[in-house]
């Protein structure tokens, strides 16, 4: 996918028809759970490829796989369709900037996360821990509102996301 | 400005924030769940710390790796050639990122993007409004939650106040004090109605911060309660 996503960068037509054979039906399930209807799913979904012919250029597969950028691109587009807000985000071409720092143990620079291996990391999460994150990636659930849904303290919702992240952090060390 | 740049410089000598954002906000950010009045503070801090930065990457393939988990939903049967057909239309632009031009040559803004694209000016030149002795505030027009830069004047002290809601506060310049610790540029607090506290801006320069405000504060000091129905927060 990476490959196709930096072909499409290169003005690849038949790379693109690949990319959105495998993607468009995904963001368009992606909306869906998210709340659009099924026709607002399509328009939307349709804009998000668009979007990508565009943007494939700033696609860097140092940084992101094909996957997380495409969720990028299909996170914001939605937030832009259908809550009409602006989605900020840094500028690393900002003076103002702060770099990573040149050496330092955890501060490093991590290496990019490979789908795949997140994928199957989900997938052997505790069904608890996997709900929580599904919730804030599929339902549009906040920390705050998931606290609010569920009766729990907000503290105690913030120390199971935590809890969720750090087992997830852990599996995929292990698939290492 | 030169002057926050050196008092980011002093910090620990690599100039990073101490005080990040937890998990949960940059979960939120990352799946796209916060408004825009948080994601621009979120963002703000983003890029003056790696450290989150870092994270919130990582929560992005998580992002990622959760699309590619979806079980697809077949789209219409003409949407491929639709979407081939807008390929080439020019008329179609991506709308602009917001941005104000560089200042003077050479010197690091001291308001980071993508915050700096909400302003109008630079700090200097905007339209400070008064609200108490040695604080003014301005106020951005952002979606979501009340918005607002604080300046306070080095030395001043806050009334004490408690949050209906949260209050999520990014220091930009100088820096200030309270009950939980010392707080300069990138730092982040995030206050809720179990704390009651009373920030005290540091000597040497002006304090800046960005805060957001997503319910109305009550003020609980003794002067605070007088001064409860001037401050318009
Ligand atoms: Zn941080």
């Amino acid at each position: 996918m990476d490959n196709l996503l930096v072909a499409v960068a290169g003005g690849d037509r038949s790379a693109f028809v690949e990319l959105f054979e495998h993607f468009a039906p995904r963001v368009k399930s992606y909306l869906m759970r998210l709340g659009c209807d099924m026709s607002a799913a399509e328009e939307i979904g349709q804009e998000v490829m668009v979007t990508v012919w565009r943007r494939a250029e700033t696609f860097d597969r140092r940084q992101a796989s094909a996957s997380t950028w495409m969720f990028t691109i299909a996170r914001n587009k939605r937030i832009d369709a259908v809550r009409r807000e602006r989605r900020p985000e840094f500028d690393p071409t900002d003076p103002a900037f702060m770099p990573e720092p040149e050496i330092g143990g955890d501060m490093a620079v991590q290496a990019k996360q490979e789908t795949a291996t997140v994928v199957e990391a989900i997938a052997e999460l505790p069904e608890e821990q996997g709900y929580l994150l599904r919730m804030a990636y599929y339902d549009d659930k906040p920390h705050s509102v998931i606290a609010a849904e569920t009766g729990l303290p907000l503290g105690t919702v913030k120390s199971r996301l935590r809890l969720a992240l750090t087992k997830l952090r852990k599996i995929m060390k292990e698939h290492e | 400005m030169a002057t926050a740049h050196k008092a980011a410089a002093s910090r620990g000598g690599d100039g990073l924030p101490s005080h990040h954002l937890d998990d949960a906000f940059l979960l939120d950010y990352a799946a796209g769940n916060t408004s825009e009045a948080v994601s621009l503070l979120i963002a703000t801090h983003l890029a003056l710390c790696p450290e989150c930065r870092a994270r919130a990457e990582e929560l992005e393939a998580l992002g990622g790796a959760m699309l590619e988990s979806l079980a697809p939903t077949a789209v219409d049967h003409d949407a491929l050639s639709a979407v081939l057909a807008r390929l080439d239309a020019s008329d179609e632009v991506e709308p602009a990122v917001l941005t104000l031009p560089a200042n003077d040559e050479g010197q690091v803004p001291s308001i980071p993007m993508p915050l700096r694209g909400y302003l109008k000016a630079e700090p200097d030149a905007l339209a400070w409004q008064p609200v108490i002795r040695g604080l003014e505030e301005y106020e951005l027009d952002v979606g979501g939650a009340k918005t607002k830069l604080l300046r306070i004047k080095p030395g001043a002290s806050m009334p004490q106040h408690t949050h209906e809601g949260r209050e999520l506060t990014l220091v930009l310049e100088g820096s200030y004090d309270d009950e939980i610790g010392h707080f300069g540029r990138g730092d982040v607090a995030i206050l809720d109605d179990d704390h009651d506290h009373r920030p005290i801006a540091g000597p040497g320069q002006d304090c800046i911060c960005l805060t957001v405000i997503d319910a109305p504060l009550r003020l609980t000091g003794r002067f605070g309660r007088f001064l409860n129905p001037f401050v318009k927060f």
